[in-house]
């Protein structure tokens, strides 16, 4: 039984399509992430799981219970895209009162806010308010605030917005043990490489549509193949014929730039250069990539994940 | 470079209907509200003072002048409390009655006309006699009142007991040897007749004797019964109407973490949790409460201190308008919270409200000063029934049972501003 089940969510503002019939399932011990550009209307999602939002049509099943069932929202972890925290209150004092708000009490809420406090990595600054912590140090508070309760569904929306590499490898671990723990995590973030490098499985979001679902492998088999991309600069705009001879190969160029997919990296390298040398053009850059996400987005959708 | 600044001003302005609202339509409203309570409309009623009249006297003279009094259009005399259909008439009022309803702010001023009233002389000449004046017993929260009386007594005294003013001054002629002919005395007795009966159809007591004299024609003794046991009364009423607005202000302020709370995100959070909106209102009412009893505790604390309010000579009284009055600017504080979008609504929306129904219900300018209409108007504002509570416990030094009707009201105006603030924080609850 999957720990979040959602039937064709549904749910518009104005004549906003925000959620146009989504459907997705997320499991136990399992990160999935929640892929797509501003506006594809991830955060509603997450805020229609949390009841924030009512939805027009669809369900959304939690642990096997309707979500609007009495408790069955307990289960629920959420972490915010901002930082959802009072300013002046000490770390510890703002996890002690999320932790109130989330039912624990007495020696429960105490061991549920030192777990905080180790899980944040904020023990030396447990007792200063937050106001001038670093925005890296906020959103590591910002993430234990919504966990206290060791909730088995954890959604995390955008959790490392504005956060130094530091900090991030803090917040990956700590996902990282969530996922451990047997929770199940819905990441939305519109970083590609987090989204590969966390995520068990991507769900592409476009438009309020899900328009692909599956591990990064997956995706990147389904739409793109296994093909390498070769990306050459030169140092002056392509002459007319060499342009031909390119494009001719199948090339996409963009300024003084040539993207080439191939499945035969070796071959396609020297026929480019080859070329290259015959019409005068001098390569300042020659690099190979690997299938990536930001190639399955820009397959699905047509745009670049930013746009 | 500076067209273009003012340029983008202007174009941000028109683009925020709200803003633009506030901006021209504020000084608007404003203009109309003050305009009104301070009675700068000119179609408005003047307000009439309610006078208990209480004649001890019961001579011809006093009848006279109560008569008179009562036909003026800018006084309205009581001589016995309003009773309701049906039931028999009340008794009249007496001194010591009379007296109470003043001390309870039911009238702002009574009249006396005390026994002997009627039978002194006019005295033009100085003799020193001894004169029984007319005594007004007078509630100093309304400072118009006894001034407004006592011009009205000289003026009827001059237009109704013009006969005994004539008989006096004869006296005083004589007096100083001036000879009158037997013709003149003839025509000076037919006149003051004449005088006597003009006013009252035949009833005027011919060559009776009239008030004594003084500096006034007709010799008026105020007492102030409010006001005449405070060291600075006018401290003590401007306490508890600056102490109500400024509530106000600080309840709509502090109100305003609601529209934190959305604005931050910290709102989504906590409704995520097993808090519910009730609750959360609940715990913002709680906390807008026990800041505004402090803040009004420590205002009237310091009153004590510097200005010699006597906070610990009306303690249970000024903890129970304190109590209510916190609570409800409380409530209010709330639903203009929930009611606006964001802070800078909420600052314009609150001074133009606070600002409005601080001015009708009395805070900046008493409510006995404005047109009628508009006396019965400002019960409306809630914050009227709170300066009245707490004038009644500070300025009266009424008992504590004389302000639980004021503190009633409060009670139950908290309750239906709570309930709007409930019912409007509940569209955030779930979109």
């Amino acid at each position: 039984m999957p720990a979040v089940e959602i039937r064709s969510l549904a749910r518009s503002f104005g004549a906003l399509r925000a959620l146009d019939g989504i459907d997705l399932d997320l499991h136990a011990g399992e990160v999935l992430g929640l892929l797509g550009p501003n506006g594809a209307g991830k955060s509603t999602l997450v805020r229609t799981l949390t009841g924030r939002v009512r939805p027009d049509a669809g369900t959304i099943r939690l642990l096997g219970e309707d979500a609007d069932a009495p408790g069955a929202r307990r289960a629920l972890g959420y972490v915010p895209q901002e930082i959802a925290l009072y300013p002046l209150l000490t770390a510890r004092e703002n996890l002690a009162l999320f932790g109130r708000f989330q039912g624990l009490e007495g020696a429960a809420l105490r061991e549920a806010v030192a777990r905080g406090i180790a899980f944040s990595s904020l023990t030396d600054r447990a007792n200063e308010p937050i106001e001038p912590f670093s925005g890296g140090m906020k959103r590591r508070l910002n993430l234990a605030a919504g966990i206290l309760h060791r909730p088995r569904i954890v959604l995390l929306d955008e959790p490392t917005v504005g956060v130094d590499p530091q900090s991030r490898e803090r917040i990956y671990a700590m996902i990282g043990e969530l996922a451990a723990g047997g929770a199940a995590v819905l990441y939305t973030t519109h970083y590609m490489e987090e989204a590969e490098r966390l995520c068990d499985r991507v769900a592409v979001i476009d438009h309020g549509r899900v328009i692909a679902v599956g591990s990064r492998d997956e995706l990147v088999r389904a739409t793109i193949g296994s093909d390498q991309e070769l990306v050459v600069d030169v140092a002056a705009p392509f002459p007319s014929a060499l342009e031909t001879a390119l494009t001719a190969l199948g090339a996409r160029l963009a300024g003084q730039r040539l993207q080439l997919a191939t499945a035969e990296p070796a071959a396609a390298t020297a026929r480019v250069l080859d070329l290259c040398a015959r019409h005068g053009a001098s390569v300042t850059n020659l690099r190979l990539e690997s299938p990536t996400l930001q190639r399955v987005f820009l397959h699905l959708t047509g745009r670049e994940l930013r746009e | 470079m500076i067209r273009a600044l003012v340029r983008a001003s202007w174009v941000a302005l028109a683009r925020d209907r709200t803003a633009l609202a506030l901006s021209f339509v504020l000084p608007i409203v404003f203009y109309s509200i003050f305009a009104l309570v301070f009675g700068g409309d000119q179609r408005a009623r003047m307000p009439r003072v309610n006078v208990i009249a209480v004649d001890e006297d019961g001579s011809p003279v006093a009848r006279r002048l109560l008569a008179a009094l009562a036909a003026e259009p800018s006084l309205r005399l009581h001589t016995a409390p309003g009773s309701r259909e049906g039931e028999p008439p009340a008794a009249p009022f007496d001194r010591v009655s009379a007296e109470a309803a003043v001390r309870a702010g039911k009238v702002p001023i009574a009249l006396i006309v005390p026994e002997g009233f009627g039978a002194q002389r006019p005295d033009f000449v100085g003799a020193g006699q001894e004169t029984t004046p007319l005594l007004l017993l007078a509630d100093s929260a309304n400072p118009i009142a006894p001034q407004v009386v006592k011009g009205m007594v000289q003026k009827v005294s001059f237009t109704v007991l013009g006969d005994l003013y004539l008989g006096a001054g004869v006296e005083a002629l004589d007096l100083w040897g001036v000879d009158f002919t037997p013709a003149q005395r003839e025509r000076l007795a037919e006149l003051t007749e004449y005088l006597a009966t003009r006013e009252e159809g035949g009833n005027a007591t011919k060559g009776s004797s009239g008030p004594g004299g003084g500096e006034m024609l007709i010799p008026v003794t105020i007492r102030d019964l409010t006001g005449e046991e405070k060291e600075r009364p006018l401290v003590t009423f401007y306490a508890s109407g600056l102490g109500v607005m400024f509530l106000l202000f600080s309840a709509a302020g502090a109100g305003g973490a609601l529209i934190e709370e959305r604005e931050s995100g910290t709102l989504d959070r906590l409704l995520s949790t097993r808090l519910t909106m009730r609750q959360l209102l609940t715990g913002k009412l709680l906390f807008l409460f026990s800041m505004g009893f402090v803040q009004i505790s420590l205002m009237f604390l310091w009153g004590q201190l510097v200005y010699g309010v006597d906070l610990f000579g009306h303690l249970p009284g000024f903890l129970l308008m304190a109590g209510c009055t916190a609570l409800v600017t409380s409530a209010f504080g709330l639903v203009l919270a929930a009611l606006c979008r964001t802070r800078k609504q909420l600052v314009a929306v609150s001074n133009l409200v606070i600002l409005s129904i601080s001015a009708l219900g009395g805070s900046m300018f008493p409510r006995f000063l404005m047109p009628e209409g508009l006396q019965k108007a400002s019960l409306l504002a809630f914050n009227s029934w709170a300066l009245e509570g707490f004038l009644d416990v500070f300025w009266r030094g009424q008992p504590l049972t004389a302000a639980l009707p004021e503190a009633a009201v409060l009670l139950a105006w908290s309750a239906l501003f709570f309930a709007v603030a409930l019912r409007v924080a509940r569209k955030w609850e779930r979109v």
